[in-house]
């Protein structure tokens, strides 16, 4: 066979959110990762959005089964998974069913045509085949026998038909790395690594991959191939992260600087798990982790290595938290260092345990009996799970009180390009276990944190006891004196309100220090605030925008910082909890926006809703 | 030779200055004194005792001890116990719980501590009754039981403890009494020195609420033709002349008279079989299964890694597989590149 040059343009383009969709059985999470990869080497600015059924095994081509893999990537800062798509990959009519909603007029959309079979036709719902149904004429159609062309490329290594059909998605991803213009050596060395020791699928897997390429390269289908060029951020060494990797990393990195070691009490649930299947590979580094047999236990096992001078962590999503509460009025009351992580997700209930929500907010708040605070903390992007996790222990070990740390579905699975941080220059956390016996009381406190002593069994002479039931000032002893419950109330509520005073004062992101609205925002919602908020300036608005890390207590300057601005408008996957916070601390007439789909907020909806009140 | 500087205490050195606040006459009082005089003939350093324990009556105990002590939460002393012993392998862990507590709410745990083999002791007072509550029906109420909750009787089957730890794989399990101070300190003795769960139903006198549960075991005419007390490898002798044994008849225990000569094939206790059949059967004397006195004793003592051993083994492991990794080499790890 001869190759034929076909000589194609190059256009420069500045950047591109495409989405590759399919059945679960599909890989489109392995093909949309492994594009990630490719991506960030070439030094795009990147951001993911991973959306996959909460069935293992859906029923194949059917649109519950549809998953899908989204990356928007660009040579200038980006700071979401894209509104709307460039291009669409659809392997199958569910597929194609599924998302061709969110496809801009005129983009790409890039069929499997092999798959439109009249039963998968008829599984996604279609009446008539919408390839044959002036698709075309809306979108620039192409229409590939990926099954088939697969199937060529391996017709003479003789395997399994099964094995054949699921190397397909190779098909598209070299198809997309030719038309992007992607290197492939990073996904052969990943192959090679993974298929080391089945070298027949390695073989298989390799040649249709680079079919996939040569396609885009040969055939004439398409005419020009696309070149996004390096992103211009801020020079230094890079990675790629998910949320729940930089969780574990800011983990890792509390017990270096901290000196204690990590105990983590989990069960499993979506979309926490991977922290714990993470963590659990740290073995030699003297990290512990423990599967409990419920969520109630595994926060109990967290507790008990705090008290026996360990880091305490739970990990866990809504419904977790929910069977948690009891033990977190326990670590309030007895004052003991605790992380509980909420990996929030669709709710109530069971709800939609793969897709993001940030509706737990209240719920972390206020979610347990009587008066019992805890700080919180969300974290913003999926890189920042890393330094959120670190004022997370700072707070914990700091002020001797459980947090919250805060992150949802979309920061869990999503990923962008992450600065390493160099270790030299992240904070020690400094530890004090109590073991000067002289004037031991276990709840005398620090003047200044008001944090009562760590004072760890195996400590000679500070033998004491602490529970769940009310204490003296001071002294712990049980009691249930008025006077003493009532100021003992007070004083946990003042522990945790004056830990603002440790906390950097919130800034302005982008625009002034005052103006006509400020856009104010937590956790998630970060990257779709920003780029809206920037749009906002171009057309000319006074329009500002600043986003709450600590969520309790706030800090000290957010009222005065809210006063500068005619309007507030709070942008949340949820009814406006925040919302309702900042209205009941600082009496201010704030807006929301409150979109709970299970998806995260579109920069274009925050536009609307802020061009409204403008 | 070196000898090793033993801790010397008293008695004293364990009781706390708290005041007791069980009613008077509890079952309770009797098992704190045992374990404060049980406690300095360890050889462990007083600050390596930590008692855990849930809610109810009982879960008081960490209050009235010298030691470090975490009352926590109802039915959760064995998820706390875990973490602690986990952290601190080095520690002497004793669970502090009861019919409700353990075996009610904290029924999951119970199955999942000892199955775990998790490195601690469990004392568990029973009552057959909710002190605490001021008196309802437990999960070890008899059935037809009239308490506040079940003025027509219960109608729940009880369940026995002993038999449950067994189910569950305990390694170590034992039944005492509250009103047998000398064998309440021998269990406790035994369960200290075990390596694993070591189990201990205690039958626990709540006068106000229960009294006379266990008069069969504990008054002078009767206790003696109700009670045996097992020793290993010995026959299972009871009666008030001690003329009465144990033998297996199939799968079913039977008395027999030795008074008539009748000493052949008499049952001999051995704690150490690993299979739970012969353990569970005696588990149920007298509880399950009904005219048949109750065995007191250790039921089952056999030695299996801990919870605790596995863990340190798997990080010992994991040190020698991997090669100690900087915070550097972590955050840095995997696919990377440099902007400039
Ligand atoms: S209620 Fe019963 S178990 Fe509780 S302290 Fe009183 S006598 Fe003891």
């Amino acid at each position: 066979m001869v190759t034929q040059e076909v000589n194609k343009k190059k256009e420069t383009l500045e950047e591109a959110t495409i989405r590759f969709a399919g059945d679960s059985g599909d890989g489109m999470q392995l093909t949309g990762g492994q594009f990630t990869n490719a991506t960030a080497i070439v030094g795009n600015d990147l951001s993911t959005l991973p959306d996959f059924p909460a069935e293992i095994r859906a029923p194949a081509g059917s649109l519950a089964g549809v998953s899908g893999f989204q990356i928007h990537f660009s040579s200038k800062e980006i700071h979401t998974p894209g509104d709307i798509l460039d291009v669409l990959v659809a392997m199958n009519p569910a597929a194609l069913k599924a998302n061709l909603k969110d496809l801009r007029p005129g983009g790409m959309l890039i069929v499997n045509t092999n798959a439109f079979t009249e039963t998968n036709l008829k599984k996604a719902g279609y009446d008539k085949n919408p390839l044959e149904d002036g698709l075309g004429q809306k979108y620039q159609l192409f229409t590939i026998e990926i099954s088939r062309l697969t199937q060529l490329a391996l017709q003479d290594l003789n395997l399994p038909g099964k094995l054949v059909d699921r190397s397909k998605n190779l098909f598209a991803l070299g198809l997309m790395y030719w038309l992007y213009t992607r290197p492939m050596e990073q996904t052969i060395e990943w192959l090679n690594k993974k298929f080391a020791s089945k070298p027949d699928i390695l073989k298989a897997n390799l040649k249709v991959l680079k079919a996939g390429y040569h396609y885009g390269e040969t055939t004439e289908t398409f005419i020009s191939q696309y070149e996004i060029k390096q992103a211009k951020i801020h020079p230094g060494k890079y990675r790629n992260i998910t949320g729940n990797e930089a969780t574990v990393f800011g983990l890792i990195a509390a017990a270096q600087l901290s000196g204690l070691t990590i105990f983590l009490g989990s069960y499993p649930i979506t979309p926490a798990s991977d922290i714990l299947h993470e963590l659990s590979k740290y073995k030699h580094i003297g990290i512990r982790t423990f599967q409990a047999e419920d969520e109630i236990a595994a926060i109990g096992a967290a507790i008990g290595a705090s008290f026996a001078g360990g880091l305490g962590v739970t990990t866990t999503s809504g419904p977790g938290v929910c069977l948690k509460s009891e033990f977190i009025g326990l670590a309030i009351k007895t004052e003991l260092p605790l992380i509980v992580c909420d990996i929030q997700r669709g709710g109530p209930s069971t709800g939609l345990p793969t897709k993001t929500e940030q509706a737990d907010l209240l719920q972390v708040m206020f979610g347990r009996n009587s008066e019992s605070p805890v700080p919180i903390v969300a974290a913003a992007t999926p890189g920042d799970c890393f330094e959120t996790m670190l004022e997370a222990v700072r707070i914990a070990t700091t002020y001797m009180t459980p947090v919250f740390f805060m992150s949802d579905g979309y920061l869990a699975n999503g990923s962008e390009p992450w600065k390493i941080p160099q270790v030299s220059e992240l904070k020690k956390i400094k530890i004090n276990y109590r073991t000067e016996k002289e004037g031991f009381f276990p709840y005398l406190r620090d003047e200044k944190t008001l944090a009562r002593p760590w004072a760890i069994p195996g400590t000679p002479e500070l033998e004491h006891v602490i529970g769940g039931l009310e204490g003296e000032q001071i002294t712990g002893k049980v009691s249930y004196d008025p006077i003493n419950h009532d100021a003992m109330v007070k004083l946990r509520a003042r522990k945790i309100a004056q830990i603002a005073n440790s906390i950097p004062d919130i800034k302005v992101v982008n625009g002034e220090e005052k103006g006509d609205l400020l856009i104010l925002g937590w956790g998630s919602t970060l990257g779709a605030i920003i780029a809206a908020t920037e749009l906002l300036i171009e057309k000319g608005y006074k329009v500002s925008n600043a986003h709450i890390r600590h969520l309790n207590p706030f800090p000290n300057n957010l009222g005065n910082l809210l006063k500068n601005y005619k309007k507030v408008l709070i942008p949340e996957v949820n009814l406006g909890q925040l919302r309702m916070l900042i209205r009941a601390k600082y009496l201010i007439d704030a807006q929301g926006l409150n979109i709970v789909g299970g998806q995260p907020l579109k920069i274009q909806s925050i536009v609307e809703a802020a061009e409204k009140l403008l | 030779m070196a000898v090793e500087q033993k801790p010397q205490y008293t008695k004293a050195d364990f009781e706390s200055e708290n005041d007791v606040r069980w009613c008077p006459g509890c079952g309770d009082y009797a098992i704190l004194s045992a374990v404060q005089a049980v406690m300095p003939t360890l050889g462990i350093p007083k600050e390596k005792f930590v008692f855990v324990s849930g809610i109810g009556c009982s879960s008081r105990f960490p209050y009235y001890m010298n030691c470090y002590g975490f009352h926590t939460i109802h039915g959760r002393a064995m998820t706390v116990a875990t973490g602690v012993k986990s952290i601190n392998p080095d520690l002497s862990v004793w669970v502090i719980t009861g019919d409700g507590d353990g075996l009610s709410i904290g029924g999951n745990h119970f199955l999942h501590a000892i199955r775990r083999n998790q490195d601690f002791k469990v004392l568990l007072f029973d009552n057959k009754i909710y002190g605490l509550t001021k008196g309802q029906y437990s999960p070890t109420s008899e059935l037809g039981k009239k308490t506040k909750s079940t003025p027509m009787g219960s109608i729940d089957n009880p369940v026995n403890p002993v038999s449950l730890a067994i189910a569950a794989g305990a390694t170590f399990v034992a039944r005492t009494v509250d009103n047998n101070v000398k064998h309440m300190k021998e269990m406790f003795t035994r369960a200290a020195n075990h390596k694993g769960t070591a189990f201990i139903e205690i039958y626990q006198n709540c006068l106000v609420f229960n009294d006379a549960a266990f008069e069969n075991y504990t008054e002078k005419d009767v206790k003696n033709e109700n009670s045996i007390y097992l020793e290993n490898g010995k026959p299972l002798i009871f009666g008030k002349n001690s003329d009465k044994a144990v033998k297996l008849s199939g799968f079913h225990p039977e008395i027999v008279n030795l008074s008539n000569g009748n000493s052949k094939d008499l049952l001999i206790h051995d704690e150490k079989i690993k299979d739970r059949g012969l353990s569970y059967m005696l588990g149920q004397m007298g509880v399950e299964n009904e005219g048949l006195p109750v065995v007191f004793g250790v039921l089952r003592c056999i030695e299996e890694p801990t919870y605790q051993e596995r863990l340190l083994e798997q990080e010992k492991t994991a040190k020698s597989q991997k090669p100690k990794t900087s915070l550097e080499e972590i955050l840095n790890s995997g696919d990377t590149w440099v902007i400039k």
